[in-house]
C-alpha cells in the first residue's frame, strides 16, 4: 500500500490548486488523481475568455487558465500526477484514509494519505431530472456535453437549437453554436431572472440577438427518433405552465443547462456531514469536512460562478490540508454560519473563533434584489453590512470576517447573513 | 440457399428471444427478426420489471398457467444466462376493510394456481416488514417467491447465447408484408426478404398487424400506455418488496419496487392509446404516479429522478395470452397479448412455443434432432463494479481496458463497453451499450461518459461520429463537423 501525506482527488482548477498551495506550505509528498487523460478538469472545453480576471487580473480562455496550474503541477517534484485513473472510494479509518483508485496501468490502487482533498467538480443536470413529457429522442443534450462535442471532438450535435436553462453553459453555448453556424432560437429559463453572470446575457445573448424567454420552459419533447421539435409555454409564479401560452418550436437540438451538481459521491461515501443546499459537505474555514483530515474544495463544495473564487477557496484548502498533516490543530472553538432572509448558502458553514487571517463567508442569494443591503450579524451584534445596487443568484457574494471579530463571539455563536430590504 | 429457414421468429422481445434460444437446442435454422436497431426495444425495455408469482391470473388460463410455471423457472434461467435477479417479495396491500375479500380472494386464486408459500399480513406484520407503508393499510398478501429481474437483459442475454448457438440475428428487419407460396413464407422488408417454413409471430403490440398479413384477423391489440418514473439508488431503502396495490380491470396498479440494480422503479399508469409508436409520457400521468404511490407509500416524495418513460402493454381483447397455431394456416404460431405476467410467463412461453413450431414441423415430415454442442449459457460478463479488489487487480494486470472507468456513475470500464459491442448480438449503438453494461443509466444519464461511449462505438464499428445513433434509425447524435 502506497503511503501519501495528501491524496488530492481531481485535477481540475480545484485539485491542481490545493495540491500546488500545499506544496507551498512545505508537504512533499503529494499525489493528484485525475480520472481524465490530461489536467485541467472542465477548463480544457472552456475554449472562451473570460477566466481570470480575478486571480491573475488578465482575461484568459479556459485551457490557458488551467495551464498556469498545470504546467507548474507537472514540474512540482513533491506532486506525483496519475491521470486517467478513477477512484472508487474514499474511507477514513483510525486517523489515517484509505483511497481506492484503478487505472490501467497500475491497476487497483490501494493508497493511504494523512490528508485527503476532494475536488472533484459538478455534473450536469439530466432531462430526467426535469421530468419533461414527451418522446426520448436523440438530440437532447446537456451544454457541457456538447461543448465537448463541439469544442474538443470538432463535432456539431444540431444546426437548430433550442437552450432550456439560462446557466453560463448555456449561455456560452448559445453563442458558439452560434459562432458554428447554428440557428439558436431561443433560451428558456423557467425562473424570471436568469441564473447566469450578466456579461453572459449580454456577451453571449444580446449580442446575436438570441432571446431570453424568462418564466417560461420545455413543457414537451416531440420527434421519435431524433428530436424534431419543443413544446414551450410560459409558468405562473408557482412556475406551472400557463395553459394557452403554448407554443411549438421546430428544432434538432435541446441543449440543457439546468443546474449543476456537486459529485459528492465519495464524500458521501467516507461519511461527511453534508449541506442539503450546497450538495457539498459542510465545511469550516479551511475547508476541511467533518471527517479530520478531509478536505472539500471547488465545485464539489459549491458550485461557483467563476473559476478566480476556486482557486482562492482551493488554496485555502491545500494549506489547511498542509497544516493537517503537519500536526497543527485549530484550537479556541468554533462558531456556525446561517443563510436567511433570501440568503440561501454560506461557506464555510463553520469558522474557528482563533484566526491570524480575516475569513471570507462566500453566499448565494435566492432571488434578485435591487438597491438591498446585506449583512452579518450575531444576535443583535452587526458584524458587516454592506449596499449592493444589484444581487442575483447567479453570482457569488462575500464578507470578510476579521480575526478580532471573531475572537469576540462566544463560542457555538451563529453568524447569520440575511438581506434587509 | 442463406436466406431460407426453418423457423423464423418476428420480434426480438424477451420472449421472441428465449423461444429463439429455446430452438437454438435443435438442428433447425432459426432466423430472429428485430424491427429495431437492438432486441428488447419495446415492451421488454419498459415494464414493471416483475416476476409475478401468479396469484393475480384467473384459474385455467394460459396466463395463469404460463406465469407460475415461468416465474419456477426464472431463478434458474437468469443464473445460467448471468442475468440480475432477486427474490425480493411481494406484497397487494389492502388499504380498507373493502380490499380485504380482494385479498383473501388473491390468496385463494393464487393457491388455486400452484402458488408456493402464500400468505395475509395482518396490518402490524405488514408495518414490520415495510415500515414506510401507509399506516392505514388494513394488511396484505405476501408473496414470498416473488421476485424482480432486469428484463432487457434477459432478453439481450438470450439472443446472445441464441446467436452463438446457431441462431440468425437480423436486426433493423421489419415485416411489411408476408406471403405463402410453395410451402414457405416469405417475409418481407424494405429491400430485403427471407423466407421460412414455419414462422413464431412475437411481435408485441405489433402482432395482431403482423397476424392480419396472413389473412388474420382473429384477435385485436389495444396499447395500453404505463408511465414509470425511475429513481436514483439514493432512494434505494424505501421498500424491500415489490409493493402492489389491489388491481383493477385496467391492471395491477402502481406499484413502487426496488430494481436489481438498486434503483427504484415507480409506475405504470394505464391508458389506452391508439397510436403503436407512440412512446411518449405525459404530464399528467407522471403526476398522477407521484399521487397514486403515496397512497401506498404516504410519506414519500418522488425525488431524485434518473429519467421516466412509457411502455406499451400489448393487450389483448381476448384477455388472455394467444398461444397456439393460426386459423389461417397452422404453420404461423402466435404468441400475442403478451401483458403481464409476461415477463414472469415468458421462460415458459418460450418452451410451449418452442413445442409448438417443432410440432408444426413434425406435421410436415421435418424431425429436428438436438445438438449435442447447445451451450446452455454464456460468459459471464465482467462487472468490475461488483468485483472484489483481488480479482479487479488480477483482471486488470490480464487487461488494462477494464482499468480504464469510462462510466464513473455506474463504474463500467472501457472493457465491459468493448465487450457488449463484440458480443454475439451486441450493441450497435448508445442505448444497446446502456442496457448491456449500464453505462449511462446512472444519475448523469450519459452526460460524461456519452462522447466516450460515442467514441468507441465509432471506433470499433469502424463507422464516422456522425454515424453513431442513440437507438438507430434516425437517432444520430452528431450532425457533422465544426466550421
Amino acid at each position: 500500500m502506497s503511503n501519501y501525506d495528501i491524496i488530492v482527488i481531481g485535477g481540475g482548477p480545484a485539485g491542481m490548486a490545493a495540491a500546488l498551495e500545499a506544496e507551498k506550505h512545505g508537504v512533499k509528498n503529494i499525489l493528484l488523481l485525475e480520472r481524465a487523460e490530461t489536467l485541467g478538469g472542465i477548463l480544457e472545453q472552456c475554449i472562451h475568455t473570460g477566466f481570470g480576471l480575478h486571480f491573475f487580473g488578465e482575461e484568459l480562455s479556459g485551457p490557458e487558465y488551467a495551464d498556469r496550474f498545470a504546467v507548474q503541477t507537472e514540474a512540482s517534484c513533491a506532486i506525483t500526477v496519475k491521470t486517467d485513473t478513477m477512484v472508487l472510494d474514499v474511507q477514513a479509518q483510525d486517523g489515517t484514509h484509505i483511497v481506492t483508485a484503478v487505472n490501467k496501468e497500475d491497476g487497483l490502487l490501494a493508497l493511504t494519505a494523512a490528508a485527503v482533498v476532494l475536488a472533484m467538480g459538478c455534473r450536469e443536470r439530466p432531462r430526467g431530472a426535469l421530468n419533461i413529457a414527451g418522446t426520448r429522442p436523440a438530440g437532447i443534450l446537456s451544454a457541457g456535453t456538447a461543448q465537448k462535442y463541439v469544442n474538443l471532438d470538432g463535432y456539431m450535435p444540431g444546426k437548430e437549437v433550442v437552450i432550456l436553462g439560462s446557466g453560463d453553459i448555456g449561455l456560452i453555448m448559445a453563442r458558439r453554436m452560434t459562432l458554428e453556424g447554428a440557428k439558436v432560437k431561443m433560451v428558456c429559463e423557467l425562473m424570471p431572472y436568469s441564473s447566469g453572470l450578466t456579461r453572459n446575457i449580454v456577451q453571449c445573448l444580446d449580442d446575436f440577438d438570441i432571446p431570453l424567454k424568462l418564466s417560461c420552459t420545455v413543457i414537451e419533447i416531440h420527434g421519435a427518433e431524433h428530436l424534431e421539435a419543443v413544446t414551450i409555454a410560459k409558468v405562473d409564479e408557482n412556475r406551472r405552465p400557463i395553459a394557452g401560452t403554448e407554443e411549438t418550436i421546430p428544432c434538432d437540438s435541446l441543449l440543457l443547462s439546468v443546474g449543476l451538481i456537486p459529485e459528492n459521491e465519495l464524500t458521501r461515501a467516507c461519511g461527511a456531514a453534508m449541506d442539503r443546499v450546497t450538495s457539498g459537505a459542510v465545511v469550516n474555514e479551511s475547508r476541511e469536512t467533518s471527517i479530520p483530515g478531509v478536505f472539500a474544495c471547488g465545485n464539489v463544495l459549491h458550485v461557483h460562478d467563476l473559476v478566480d473564487y476556486v482557486t482562492l477557496e482551493s488554496q485555502l484548502a491545500g494549506a489547511g490540508a498542509a497544516d493537517y498533516v503537519q500536526g497543527k490543530r485549530a484550537t479556541g472553538g468554533e462558531v456556525t454560519t446561517q443563510g436567511i432572509n433570501g440568503v440561501r448558502y454560506v461557506v464555510p458553514q463553520r469558522v474557528g473563533r482563533a484566526q491570524s487571517e480575516a475569513v471570507k463567508l462566500y453566499f448565494r442569494v435566492g432571488q434578485v434584489y435591487k438597491n438591498a443591503c446585506v449583512r452579518v450579524r450575531c444576535g443583535d451584534t452587526i458584524l458587516a453590512q454592506k449596499k449592493r445596487p444589484r444581487l442575483a443568484p447567479g453570482e457569488m457574494e462575500d464578507f470578510l470576517i476579521k480575526p478580532d471579530q471573531l475572537a469576540s463571539l462566544p463560542h457555538d455563536a451563529v453568524l447569520t447573513v440575511e438581506v434587509v430590504a | 440457399m442463406s436466406d431460407c429457414y426453418d423457423i423464423a421468429i418476428v420480434g426480438g422481445g424477451v420472449v421472441g428471444t428465449l423461444t429463439a434460444r429455446a430452438l437454438s437446442r435443435t438442428n433447425l435454422s432459426v432466423v430472429l427478426l428485430e424491427r429495431c436497431n437492438d432486441v428488447a426495444m419495446g415492451t421488454t425495455k419498459a415494464n414493471s420489471a416483475i416476476v409475478h408469482t401468479g396469484f393475480d391470473a384467473k384459474p385455467g388460463s394460459m396466463k395463469a398457467k404460463m406465469n407460475v410455471a415461468g416465474s419456477k423457472m426464472m431463478r434458474t434461467l437468469c443464473e445460467t444466462l448471468h442475468v440480475p435477479f432477486k427474490n425480493n417479495g411481494s406484497l397487494v396491500v389492502g388499504f380498507s376493510e373493502d380490499e380485504r375479500p380482494e385479498l383473501e380472494a388473491l390468496l385463494v386464486r393464487g393457491q388455486n394456481n400452484g402458488v408456493e408459500g402464500l400468505r395475509l399480513l395482518s396490518a402490524e406484520e405488514l408495518q414490520q416488514m415495510e415500515p414506510m407503508v401507509s399506516k392505514t393499510a388494513v394488511g396484505a398478501l405476501y408473496a414470498p417467491t416473488g421476485s424482480i429481474v432486469s428484463p432487457f437483459e434477459l432478453a439481450i442475454a438470450a439472443a446472445e447465447n441464441a446467436v452463438r448457438n446457431g441462431v440468425t440475428l437480423l436486426r433493423n428487419f421489419e415485416v411489411e408484408a408476408i406471403t405463402w407460396q410453395e410451402d414457405m413464407f416469405a417475409l418481407c422488408a424494405p429491400n430485403r426478404q427471407i423466407t421460412a417454413r414455419t414462422v413464431v409471430n412475437a411481435a408485441g403490440v405489433h402482432a395482431d398487424d403482423i397476424a392480419r398479413m396472413i389473412g388474420d384477423d382473429s384477435f385485436h391489440i389495444q396499447p395500453r400506455r404505463g408511465e414509470y418514473v425511475l429513481l436514483d439508488s439514493s432512494q434505494n431503502g424505501v421498500v424491500s418488496n415489490t409493493i402492489f396495490q389491489c388491481p383493477s380491470k385496467m391492471g395491477k396498479g402502481v406499484l413502487i419496487a426496488p430494481t436489481v440494480h438498486g434503483n427504484v422503479l415507480i409506475g405504470p399508469s394505464a391508458e389506452d392509446i391508439e397510436d403503436k409508436y407512440d412512446l411518449s409520457t405525459t404530464s399528467a400521468g407522471l403526476r398522477n404516479i407521484q399521487t397514486i404511490v403515496n397512497r401506498s407509500v404516504p410519506a414519500y416524495v418522488i425525488r431524485d429522478i434518473i429519467t421516466s418513460f412509457t411502455g406499451l402493454r400489448a393487450h389483448c381483447d381476448k384477455d388472455d395470452f394467444i398461444l397456439r397455431a393460426s386459423e389461417v394456416n397452422p404453420q404461423f404460431i402466435h404468441a400475442a397479448g403478451i401483458e403481464s405476467p409476461g415477463l414472469s410467463a415468458a421462460p415458459a412461453i418460450a418452451e410451449y412455443l418452442a413445442e409448438l413450431a417443432i410440432g408444426a414441423l413434425a406435421a410436415r415430415g421435418i424431425q429436428p434432432t438436438e445438438k449435442a454442442d447447445w451451450l446452455a449459457g454464456r460468459t459471464e460478463p465482467v462487472r468490475i463494479k461488483e468485483m472484489s479488489p483481488e480479482a479487479l487487480r488480477t483482471l486488470v494486470r490480464k487487461n488494462p481496458a477494464y482499468g480504464r472507468v469510462v462510466c464513473r456513475c455506474e463504474t463500467v470500464s472501457e472493457g465491459e463497453i468493448l465487450d457488449a459491442i463484440h458480443a454475439p448480438a451486441g450493441a450497435l449503438d448508445l442505448d444497446g451499450v446502456k442496457r448491456r453494461v449500464r453505462a449511462g443509466m446512472g444519475r448523469c444519464q450519459g452526460g460524461f461518459c456519452g462522447t466516450k461511449v460515442l467514441a468507441i462505438l465509432a471506433e470499433e464499428l469502424k463507422i464516422p461520429y456522425e454515424a453513431v445513433t442513440k437507438c438507430g434509425g434516425a437517432s444520430q447524435i452528431l450532425i457533422g463537423k465544426t466550421k
